[in-house]
């Protein structure tokens, strides 16, 4: 087998791996889909999502972390060219966008607390909160991942290792986005009609 | 053969993203619609940008045979249907049995006790 080819099968077998554990991930995610789905109208004589939800600020949120998506596959593609300039500016990119997502959520969230719907108030707010913190919780590991990658692939270059690392990072980029879209039509779109 | 992603693919499946997102935003945010439709509308969408990205974004269903991907995924899909589907039945038929009246209630309860 040639040199190329073997990297590539190396690379097939790890994103595999990577793979089975994203799937996993899906699981834990469909559970608090599935509690936020039964508690979404436990309110408690609180607020509802109608009255917390500002969709406009959920709206760029969300263009934030679609733009994140497609900007780190554009990376990807940067990878496998081997142009190591255009990825790290990718990379740089997308960790931009991905902060601002980040901070626009963390501030909604001090807001939703600040005026006394934190995830003690009821059902449902714990519920929304779990479901959409772990949620951002992910996001903040990618967002470390992303700087991580952003030094080894500035210092050691694109090798096989950094490759690999690179792919799986793309697949949990994009499995978030995914996620997301879900929690948009879920929780926030239904949350308000 | 294996397939390969392009620039254009990422595009289209950006493209198709930001599209199905704006409309689903708009119907909502607009009213267009009321009640069950909408929700139905709101799922609809959600599932073809799902598919859009599993495709352009995360490659599903492209990698060459045999599909190991595509067959894990479909079985999450069965796990997530079974998890998501089976608690919203059972809750569901639990708050119907609890709408009835207190002295019913009290009554079903004591009939329901034995464990």
């Amino acid at each position: 087998m040639e040199l190329a080819e073997k990297t590539n099968h190396n690379i097939e077998k790890v994103t595999f791996g990577f793979w089975v554990y994203i799937m996993t991930d899906c699981v834990l995610f469909a559970s608090l889909f599935a509690t936020y789905a039964v508690l979404r109208n436990s309110t408690f004589g609180g607020k509802s999502g109608l009255e917390l939800f500002n969709m406009p600020y959920i709206l760029v949120e969300t263009m934030l972390l679609l733009t994140s998506s497609f900007t780190i596959g554009l990376g990807l593609l940067a990878a496998s060219r081997n142009a190591k300039k255009q990825l790290l500016g990718w990379l740089s990119l997308t960790f931009i966008l991905g902060l601002g997502f980040l901070v626009m959520e963390l501030a909604e969230f001090s807001k939703m607390i600040a005026e006394g719907n934190g995830f003690q108030r009821s059902g449902f707010l714990s519920s929304y909160f779990t479901l959409v913190g772990t949620h951002g919780l992910h996001i903040s590991a990618g967002l470390l991942w992303i700087i991580v990658m952003i030094f080894q692939v500035s210092r050691r270059g694109l090798k096989g290792s950094i490759r690999q690392k690179i792919a799986c990072l793309g697949l949990f980029w994009h499995f978030l986005d995914v996620i997301w879209i879900l929690i948009f039509s879920i929780v926030y779109l239904m949350g308000v009609s | 053969m294996n397939f390969k992603p392009t620039f254009k693919s990422y595009l289209t499946g950006f493209i198709l993203s930001i599209m199905l997102t704006l409309t689903a935003y708009i119907t909502v945010v607009n009213h267009f619609l009321c009640g069950c439709k909408l929700i139905w509308i709101i799922l609809i969408l959600a599932v073809i940008q799902l598919l859009v990205q599993l495709t352009f974004f995360l490659h599903l269903g492209v990698e060459p045979k045999p599909k190991w991907k595509l067959y894990t995924f479909l079985f999450v899909v069965l796990i997530i249907a079974i998890i998501v589907g089976g608690s919203l039945w059972i809750m569901s038929n639990l708050n119907y049995h609890m709408m009835s009246s207190p002295d019913l209630m009290n009554q079903y309860m004591n009939s329901q006790s034995g464990l």
